[in-house]
């Protein structure tokens, strides 16, 4: 158990190397610099020189690497360029604006998405469940912006009961938040539900044609009892790892929801720094976004041993 | 068995599989309607040119937001442009983008999935890492870094789009070869001696064929909705040409004074999109492939 722990965890941090390593290179593969691209038709002499001097790109990439990686370790992203601001300032409160936004989705995602799941697993091929399940595929498919744009039109135009944009400063404290993130809070968590629900449902469906649910079934359990004794704990804990992966997933879905709605989340910062070519911006951002990512990956993997008795009293592996 | 006895193709000729195929789609609802909605949708992106009432850049200053008449059957935008027109021809950029950028897709992906999953060992560990890495990149990161730096000319973003949607492609094409390969098969053509080859191309590519078409039927869809998404984000096409993405992104601004700019371009988007969705969903069905279990 321990030992599977620690290869899942050495496997996390190889693979946020191999992210940061992968951003470096592409971003080192680019014809220019990161000064030239910022500074752009100026890119020329003296504001060149002083621009390279300014964030070390004299330096050869070798060194520079090194440097960048022993500094984030450190928590030390550098300095934006278009913003004369620390890099994890800059991503730190967008971060805490788009977590507020991505927790409330899925604080109500989440059980919702579960609950209909089952819902729709337990019923499978009756009216109720076409109905989810087609409800479901349509939110799926319609891209987020569209989603967006609807509820704006129909909630904030037609009805004027919500607001329609975001226009609270990005540092303004969390609270002042929570009337515009009604909105882009329905779309996330409308997108996720559907999401997680069709996994859920899928699960409940396998478990129910399982042998022993058919043993506990003639054996004459009550029905909500086997429900609840053998069917959702067997049916849950496989889609563990598929909710951390839509919950990660999120976190670049968010992106496109975060500009339709103007809110200052970590996703419009994206947006912003590259349109601005702040590459040490985007480097930071990469960083944290794969980190959370693989960070989430982690934490499911884990709970999806300790829940798992199997796994759990086998040695090693 | 002898070498003439391979050699015979039992199976149909390959038009008659394909007429089969688009047959057993037909016959499921989800299938009627995802090949109707995208044969509706084909026609009109070829020939756009003939049916649009109007020039998609003519500016009308005497006509900014008119309701839809009959000069204008479905009103015009912020600039006095017909919105019947647009929206005809708006789904030609991001159709022939992402056509070609899943046709690159699915040789790339494919060819290095099959690879990976028959040569196997070090170099598929080593190089599921990588692809693993790849994917933990939040994607719109990667592209718009991309797009930021090579432009948006329709031959950069067939590439890129392309590229990166072949490395997801990898993971599901080696888990399918993975399979194959693990048959019996497999086996008895390796102990008759077939050449490396020869495995792959006879024994190998027929069977994971029905695996490559579903995942690109899949991926076309995904695609064009991350095409659109950039679209709308303003990094896809240059105006005035008309596309969906850009058109939402740039009337809904003004969906306080008229609607119309921004509903046609969002029906025909979502049509599109639900219609390949449920087209890629009904040739899954009837290929009997199933994305689930392979762990799409």
């Amino acid at each position: 158990m321990l030992k599977l722990l620690l290869k899942r965890l050495a496997l996390a941090v190889v693979t946020i190397a191999i992210v940061v390593t992968i951003v470096f290179l592409a971003v080192e593969a680019l014809p220019g610099d990161a000064c030239t691209s910022f500074l752009g038709r100026a890119a020329k002499g003296n504001r060149l020189i002083m621009c390279r001097e300014e964030f070390g790109l004299d330096q050869p990439a070798m060194p520079r690497f090194i440097e960048w990686i022993t500094a984030a370790l450190h928590g030390d992203l550098g300095e934006s360029m278009a913003r004369r601001d620390t890099v994890a300032e800059l991503v730190g409160i967008r971060l805490r604006n788009t977590l507020l936004l991505g927790l409330s989705a899925s604080a109500i995602g989440v059980p919702l998405a579960i609950m209909l799941g089952v819902i729709a697993g337990l019923w499978r091929d009756r009216p109720l469940d076409i109905g989810l399940s087609t409800f479901a595929i349509i939110i799926m498919t319609i891209p987020e912006f569209v989603m967006g744009t609807v509820l704006i039109l129909i909630f904030s135009i037609w009805l004027k009961w919500l607001p329609g944009i975001v226009i609270t400063r990005p540092t303004a404290p969390l609270s002042d938040f929570l009337g515009d993130i009604i909105l882009p809070v329905i779309t996330l968590a409308g997108i996720m539900t559907a999401h997680i629900m069709r996994m859920v449902r899928t699960s409940v469906i396998d478990v129910m044609n399982s042998e022993y649910i058919k043993m506990a079934q003639l054996k004459g359990v009550p029905y909500w009892k086997m429900v609840r004794r053998h069917v959702l704990p067997n049916a849950l804990v496989p889609t563990i790892n598929l909710i951390a992966l839509t919950i990660a997933w999120m976190l670049g879905g968010v992106v496109v929801i975060e500009v339709v709605f103007n809110y200052p989340g970590i996703g419009r910062l994206i947006v912003d720094a590259i349109g601005d070519r702040d590459l040490p911006l985007v480097q930071g951002i990469a960083l944290v976004l794969a980190s959370i990512y693989v960070g989430l990956n982690l934490a499911a993997d884990i709970l999806t041993l300790m829940l798992n008795p199997k796994l759990r009293t086998m040695k090693g592996h | 068995m002898s070498a003439e006895a391979t050699d015979i193709d039992l199976r149909p000729p390959l038009h008659m599989r394909l007429l089969k195929v688009i047959e057993s789609m037909w016959r499921q609802p989800s299938g009627k309607a995802g090949l109707t909605l995208l044969s509706i949708h084909l026609f009109v992106a070829i020939f756009a040119g003939l049916l649009a009432t109007h020039d998609f850049a003519v500016q009308d200053a005497s006509a900014i937001f008119a309701k839809p008449n009959a000069e204008h059957w479905l009103g015009t935008d912020n600039l006095g442009r017909d919105v019947f027109s647009r929206t005809l021809l708006g789904g030609r950029p991001a159709l022939i983008t992402t056509f070609f950028g899943t046709m690159l897709a699915l040789f790339l992906g494919g060819f290095l999935g099959i690879l990976l999953g028959f040569v196997g060992g070090t170099i598929d560990d080593v190089a599921m890492r990588v692809v693993d890495a790849f994917l933990a990149i939040p994607w719109l990161l990667l592209l718009l870094l991309i797009i930021a730096i090579f432009g948006t000319a329709t031959i950069v973003m067939i590439l890129t789009l392309g590229i990166l949607y072949a490395v997801a492609i990898i993971r599901i094409i080696r888990a399918g070869t993975l399979d194959v390969v693990a048959q019996d098969y497999i086996t008895a053509a390796r102990t008759r001696g077939e050449k490396n080859v020869t495995i792959v191309i006879r024994e190998l590519l027929p069977n994971v064929l029905d695996v490559v078409l579903v995942e690109g039927a899949m991926r076309w869809s995904w695609m064009l909705l991350t095409f659109s998404a950039l679209s709308f984000l303003g990094f896809g096409v240059t105006p005035p040409t008309p596309d969906w993405g850009l058109m939402i992104a740039s009337s809904r601004n003004f969906m306080s004074v008229s609607i119309w700019p921004v509903i046609a371009p969002i029906v025909a988007l979502s049509t599109l999109i639900v219609g390949l969705n449920l087209s890629a969903d009904a040739l899954a069905k009837a290929l009997g492939v199933d994305r689930a279990r392979i762990g799409g």
